[in-house]
C-alpha cells in the first residue's frame, strides 16, 4: 500500500463566518503553511460583514453574549493541543483561557458597575447605560500571537461591538486557528472577522473607512504609522485606542479600560410614577 | 427577423388584428435556449469593470436609476424626499449627476410633480392596478388617465399575467393598446412580471407582445413577488428589442427591476447591454434600473473614487 499523504492545511481568512481565500489570491508563507495576504478589498468585505453583524449581536442579551463567550472560552480549551503545536507555550494558552472566561463574565455585569442611576432634582429618573460603539477595527499586537489576540477581541465584543482584526502578520496561524474556534462556539458569523496580512495594508483602509466606529491601534509599532492612522480615524471621529508607549505586560490582571474605551454612553430620562 | 421590409413591417402591425394570427406569430418565435442563455448571462457577469470604465459606468447606472417607493405606508413627506434625492443624489458632490426618474403610485404624483417640474428628472407612475392587473379594464384605464393628468410623463403598466398565461394574447394585445391610448404623450413601461411567467419562451413572447402592442419600453417586474430581474431573463428580453429594431425599425427600452441592489450588480447590466444591443441602449432614454437601495450603494462606490475611502450608510439617506 502506498504511503499516506497529509492533507495540509491553507490558513484562510475569516470573514462573516466563513473562510475566504484573499479576494486578490495571494498568500504568503508562514512557518511553511500558506496565509491569505489580505488586501484592502478583504478588508472592506469585512467591515460589510461586521456592520451586518452588529445588529444581531448589540441586541443579544448580555446574557446571551457572556454564554456564547465561554462556550468559545470551551472550545479554546479543547485546541489546547493544536495550539502547543504551532508553537504557542502551554501557558500562554492557560492564560488565553482564563482571559477569555474572565471577559466572558463581564458580559452581564458590566452595565451594573459602568453605568447607573443618576441624581436628579426633578420628578423624574435618569439613567446611563454603556452602549456599544459599533464596528471596532482593531491592529493586533505582534507578540504574544495567541494572548495578545484574546486580549484586544474579547473586551471588544463582550459589550456587543463587533470587530475585523488585523493579525499579527509575523504570526498569523494561532489566529485563524482561532478564528476555527470562534466559529465552532455559536458565535454569529461576522461578529469577529479576521484578516492576516501586511497592516500597513489593510489598517490604513480600515482606519479611514467611514463605516468603522472605533480602531485599536494596540498592535502598531510604528509610530508614524500610528500618527498616520490616527489622522485617517480623525475623518469621521472614531473612537482610538493608542498603542501603549512602553512594552505591554499581556499577563497582568487587564481591568476594565479595553471594555470601557469601546463603549458610549447613553442617558435617558423617564418620568416617575404618580 | 432580419426583415427590414415595408411589407414586414405592416404585417407585424397587422397581427394585432385576430388572436389567431397573434398567437401563430408568437408561438412561431424560435424558443430560447435556457443553458445558452444562463450561461451567457453569468459569463458576462465576470468581466472586470475598473477605474475610470467604473467611475463612467457608476454615473451612467445614477442616471439610468428609476428611484422607486412602492409602498403601503408611502406619504407625501416621504415621496417629496424621495424626490429631492432624485434631483441631487449625493449633495456632497454637486458633480453627481441626477436620476432617471423618480417611480411611484398614482395618488403620490402630484406631490413628486412639485418637485421634479423642470428638473429633466422624469416622473413615472405605476397604473393599471399595480401590482396583479386583476382589475376591469375601465379601471386600469381611469388609473392610468389619473396619472398622467397629474403629472407623471412616463406609466408604468402591468400586463394581464392572468389572460397571458390562459393563451389570450389579443386580450393582453389589446389591453396594452388602450393603456398607450390612455397615456397620451407619457412614455409606456410595459411591466411583464416574469417572475410569474414561468418560462425564457413566456418571457420572450410577452416581451414581443408588448412591443407589438406599441410599449415604449419593457420592464422585468413589479418586485412584488419573490422572483424579480435576473440577468437571463433580462438578456432574453434584451435580445427581444434588438430582434425588433431590427424587423421593425422601432427601438424600445428595457427597465430590469428588483432585485438589484448593487453597484456590481448594475454594472454587470451595462456590461450585458453593450455586448446584446450595443451603445444605442446604453442611455437613461432606453434601459433604466427599477430600483431604490441600488442608488445608496451606486453613491458608496462613488465616493470610494472620488475620495479613496470607503464609505458607509450612515452619510446618505434611508428610504
Amino acid at each position: 500500500m502506498s504511503e499516506r499523504v497529509a492533507v495540509r492545511k491553507t490558513y484562510k481568512l475569516f470573514i462573516g463566518g466563513k473562510f475566504p481565500r484573499s479576494e486578490s489570491g495571494r498568500s504568503y508563507l508562514v512557518q511553511s503553511s500558506n496565509v491569505s495576504l489580505a488586501s484592502r478589498k478583504d478588508a472592506r468585505d469585512a467591515v460589510v460583514a461586521a456592520r451586518a453583524a452588529v445588529k444581531g449581536w448589540a441586541g443579544a442579551t448580555a446574557y446571551n453574549r457572556g454564554q456564547i463567550l465561554y462556550r468559545a472560552a470551551e472550545m479554546l480549551e479543547g485546541r489546547r493541543e493544536q495550539f502547543v503545536a504551532l508553537g504557542i507555550p502551554g501557558d500562554e494558552v492557560d492564560a488565553a483561557v482564563d482571559r477569555w472566561v474572565w471577559y466572558a463574565g463581564w458580559a452581564d455585569k458590566l452595565a451594573q458597575v459602568y453605568g447607573g442611576a443618576n441624581p436628579v432634582a426633578g420628578p423624574y429618573f435618569n439613567i446611563s447605560a454603556p452602549e456599544p460603539t459599533g464596528v471596532v477595527a482593531v491592529v493586533a499586537p505582534e507578540r504574544p500571537a495567541l494572548l495578545g489576540l484574546v486580549s484586544v477581541i474579547a473586551p471588544a465584543i463582550v459589550t456587543g461591538n463587533t470587530v475585523v482584526v488585523a493579525a499579527s502578520p509575523s504570526e498569523p496561524l494561532a489566529a485563524v486557528t482561532l478564528a476555527e474556534v470562534l466559529a465552532t462556539s455559536d458565535l454569529p458569523g461576522g461578529v469577529v472577522n479576521i484578516l492576516t496580512g501586511a497592516i500597513t495594508e489593510t489598517a490604513p483602509t480600515l482606519a479611514a473607512h467611514m463605516d468603522v466606529n472605533a480602531i485599536d491601534l494596540t498592535g502598531v509599532t510604528d509610530a508614524s504609522l500610528a500618527t498616520d492612522l490616527e489622522v485617517k480615524a480623525a475623518e469621521n471621529l472614531k473612537r482610538v485606542l493608542r498603542p501603549a508607549s512602553g512594552a505591554a505586560d499581556w499577563f497582568a490582571d487587564p481591568g476594565l479600560a479595553r471594555m470601557t474605551a469601546l463603549l458610549e454612553t447613553k442617558t435617558v430620562w423617564h418620568p416617575k410614577g404618580v | 427577423m432580419t426583415a427590414t421590409t415595408t411589407s414586414a413591417r405592416s404585417e407585424l402591425s397587422e397581427l394585432g388584428r385576430s388572436e389567431t394570427a397573434l398567437r401563430t406569430f408568437l408561438h412561431g418565435l424560435p424558443g430560447v435556449d435556457q443553458v445558452g442563455a444562463e450561461q451567457r448571462a453569468a459569463q458576462l457577469g465576470t468581466r472586470s469593470i475598473k477605474t475610470t470604465a467604473k467611475a463612467q459606468a457608476i454615473d451612467l447606472a445614477i442616471r439610468m436609476v428609476d428611484l422607486t417607493t412602492l409602498e403601503g405606508a408611502d406619504t407625501p413627506g416621504k415621496v417629496r424626499a424621495l424626490a429631492a434625492k432624485a434631483l441631487r443624489p449625493d449633495p456632497a458632490d454637486p458633480s453627481c449627476p441626477h436620476v432617471g426618474a423618480v417611480c411611484v403610485y398614482p395618488a403620490m404624483v402630484p406631490y413628486v410633480a412639485e418637485v421634479l417640474r423642470g428638473s429633466g428628472v422624469h416622473l413615472a407612475s405605476v397604473a393599471t392596478a399595480f401590482p396583479s392587473g386583476q382589475a376591469p379594464l375601465e379601471i386600469k384605464l381611469a388609473d392610468t388617465r389619473a396619472a398622467v393628468a397629474a403629472g407623471a410623463d412616463e406609466i408604468d403598466m402591468v400586463i394581464n399575467r392572468g389572460a397571458f398565461l390562459a393563451g389570450r394574447y389579443k386580450e393582453v394585445y389589446d389591453e396594452i393598446v388602450a393603456t398607450k391610448e390612455a397615456s397620451g404623450d407619457a412614455h409606456l413601461k410595459v411591466i411583464l412580471e416574469t417572475g410569474e411567467l414561468a418560462t425564457y419562451d413566456n418571457v420572450r413572447r410577452a416581451s414581443w407582445l408588448a412591443m407589438l402592442a406599441g410599449g415604449d419600453f419593457i420592464k422585468t417586474s413589479t418586485g412584488k413577488v419573490p422572483v424579480a430581474a435576473t440577468m437571463p431573463v433580462t438578456l432574453v428580453m434584451l435580445e427581444a428589442v434588438r430582434d425588433f429594431r431590427a424587423a421593425t425599425g422601432r427601438q424600445v427600452g428595457v427597465k430590469p427591476a428588483g432585485g438589484i441592489k448593487t453597484t456590481k450588480d448594475a454594472i454587470k447590466y451595462l456590461v450585458m447591454v453593450n455586448e446584446t444591443v450595443g451603445p444605442d441602449w446604453l442611455d437613461p432614454d432606453w434601459f433604466r434600473f427599477g430600483a431604490s437601495s441600488l442608488l445608496n450603494d451606486l453613491l458608496m462606490q462613488r465616493t470610494k473614487l472620488t475620495t479613496g475611502t470607503y464609505s458607509g450608510p450612515d452619510y446618505f439617506t434611508l428610504d
